[in-house]
């Protein structure tokens, strides 16, 4: 029974997907609702079923399905194992979420956006859950069309710039990939995962292949210095399109570098060095480049590439604490991320402007949103009781444990530098007076006029939209996921112990093997 | 070793035009790359063998292999698919090819509409 529910994920919205393109065809004008409705109830769904799917491999089966009936070594292979059902709960919690944001925003309007957004998650799930290198790729594809058109759709200039180096960017990182299926298979002659365990560790060309594979993988998962890509792309486009990239493509890119390493490599602790490099640079860089940006979201999207480092870090430690503290991050980075996003995307739509110069005084104009906004910075920065601090703390001890001291303090300074810089965003944004005058001519894109600022009681003054304060349902979203980042802070146990559960999961890669190629 | 000269031949001509700064070149020389990889999966296969692959018919021995040859036409068709989009991105952006620098500092608006 349990083996049916696998295919759910990727085919539901999929055909549901098919079914909106088609039936909405010819009718533009026609209202948003239904779309709307199929896409949250679909989400819903797998998010039903994903958590059916960590309920039982969390009691210990490893559910298998080999489509097709085909037999072990010759069919495609769907596997859920607590890593894959872990993330799989995540990314359905996200889509849904930002689902109802981009209702909020009104990017969903579009009546191309739901059935886009649909397809993306369905190629997120289908590789989250596939035991098979090429439909790996096929599915990654699967993932990444759509998120083009949802970057370029609604063009302007800037996104049109911006989604050929997205495009063109990830082309190159699939066609590196698709060459590293082809070595690997000409080298260990099957691209089954199951089949393929700690190969890399005996044989060396097998072992450049499935690196080959690994450097793809690090292009898509933005690691330095492969990284300039996503802070130019991700703030070009809508606020709900960011939301759900920042949840879905990076992640999955992380995921297949842990999958794969644990898998092909079996964790060799020969190359651990090289991750480590690059997981230390990716936090430090990722971290300095988000000091000179200027305005809300690519703030936000430089972070992303630092966060990114903190979740290699678990990797190379490649110890079970290490890696239950990289999925643990993950999996609160995903909705931390989400809802601090959010908040940029809300002061866009509702104030015309992300630009921290044009910005202030909204903590007494929007206190649920700046609540939302500290709530999670500091989630982010790891202060407790908040979800970040256990993670970080986790990956702290893990570090110290393996006595990899510089890893441990790179930790703690990286949070300290994330501090300062969500510090400057809450004063730029939330904090401070909103700026004397009225700059907003400035800028092209600005599109909401303002009237000149009047003073208010306290002499201060505040940024005063034709648009009164945000409609709840635009700070709702941000909320509901801060307000999660507390829940996972308080009540880490569940998470921890689903983490332990996945870390136990990549380090028996014979287990998995097993479960793959069992006839 | 035909195969291999092949591939660099493709290789390097895309990685060439990929480094262009007309984005007609570059999709041009994502074409060739995407046959250079196409070649290299199907020589993952073994070019010897190039009998039919049908249980019963031929002599498995000197059968080809069905599954890299399955590997390319899913790419292919990947592969088209991302080449007729990014040739419709070079037309929106009409003769703007030679403007294709983001600033990330930009004001991220991006806006509701």
């Amino acid at each position: 029974m349990s083996d049916i529910l696998l295919v759910l994920p990727v085919v539901a919205p999929l055909t549901a997907a098919g079914l909106l393109i088609l039936l909405r065809r010819g009718r533009p004008e026609s209202s948003p609702t239904p779309a709307r409705g199929v896409g949250w109830g679909v989400s819903a769904g797998v998010l039903v079923v994903a958590c059916v799917l960590l309920t039982g491999a969390l009691d210990g089966s490893r559910p298998v399905l080999r489509l097709g009936g085909w037999p072990a070594g010759i069919a495609i292979t769907l596997v859920a194992d607590v890593f894959s059902a872990l993330m799989l709960v995540v990314t359905a919690l996200l889509v849904l979420a930002s689902l109802a944001f981009a209702a909020a925003t009104g990017e969903d309007d579009d009546r191309f956006f739901v059935p886009l957004a649909l397809i993306l998650s369905s190629g997120v799930y289908g590789a989250l859950l596939t035991a098979d290198l090429f439909n790996l790729f096929v599915f990654v594809e699967v993932m990444l069309l759509p998120s083009y058109v949802l970057l370029t759709a609604a063009g302007g200039g800037r996104r049109l710039a911006a989604g050929r180096l997205y495009v063109t960017v990830n082309l190159l990182a699939s066609t590196v990939f698709l060459a590293g299926v082809g070595l690997l298979y000409g080298t260990a002659g099957t691209v089954n995962l199951g089949e393929l365990a700690a190969v890399a560790t005996a044989s060396a060309p097998a072992a450049v292949a499935s690196a080959v594979i690994m450097l793809a993988m690090a292009v898509k998962a933005a690691v330095v210095p492969l990284h300039s890509w996503l802070p130019t792309t991700y703030s070009a486009t809508g606020p709900a399109v960011t939301v759900l990239f920042s949840g879905l493509l990076t992640k999955v890119g992380v995921y297949a570098l842990i999958r794969i390493y644990a898998v092909l490599f079996d964790g060799d602790r020969r190359y651990l060095w090289l991750l480590m490099t690059a997981a230390l640079l990716t936090m430090v860089v990722g971290v300095l480049g988000a000091v000179g940006e200027r305005a809300m979201r690519p703030v936000l999207t430089f972070h992303m590439v630092s966060q990114i480092g903190y979740m290699l870090l678990g990797l190379a430690l490649f110890t079970g604490a290490g890696l239950a503290a990289a999925v643990f991050f993950l999996v609160q980075y995903v909705l931390v991320k989400a809802a601090l996003l959010m908040v940029a995307g809300a002061v866009e739509v509702g104030y015309g402007t992300g630009d921290l110069a044009r910005l202030g005084g909204l903590m007494r104009r929007e206190p649920a949103l700046a609540l939302a906004f500290a709530v999670s910075a500091l989630a982010l920065v790891g202060i407790p009781p908040l979800s970040g601090f256990v993670a970080k703390l986790g990956l702290a001890t893990a570090a110290v444990a393996e006595q990899r001291y510089l890893a441990a303090a790179v930790v703690v300074g990286v949070s300290l530098l994330t501090l300062t810089s969500m510090l400057k965003v809450w004063n730029a944004v939330f904090w401070q007076a909103a700026p004397e005058g009225n700059r907003a001519d400035e800028g092209p894109h600005d599109a909401a006029p303002r009237a000149p600022s009047p003073h208010d009681d306290t002499g201060r003054t505040t940024v005063t939209g034709v648009r009164t304060r945000l409609r709840p349902a635009l700070t709702a979203p941000a909320l509901l996921l801060a307000g999660l980042a507390v829940v996972l802070g308080l009540w880490a146990e569940p998470l921890l112990t689903a983490a332990a559960a996945a870390a136990d999961g990549l380090l028996d890669t014979e287990a998995y093997a097993a479960a793959v190629t069992a006839p | 070793m035909t195969a291999a000269v092949a591939v660099g031949v493709l290789v390097a001509g895309g990685v060439y035009l990929v480094l262009q700064r007309n984005l007609v070149r570059v999709v041009l020389g994502f074409v060739l790359l995407g046959h250079a990889v196409n070649v290299l999966v199907l020589a993952a296969g073994g070019m010897d063998r190039r009998g039919l692959p049908l249980i019963g018919q031929g002599d498995p021995a000197t059968a080809a292999d069905p599954l890299p040859q399955a590997f390319v036409l899913t790419a292919i068709v990947i592969t088209f698919g991302i080449t007729v989009y990014l040739l419709a991105l070079a037309r929106a952006g009409g003769a703007d090819t030679e403007r294709d620098a983001v600033e990330p500092g930009d004001d991220g608006v991006g806006g509701g509409r």
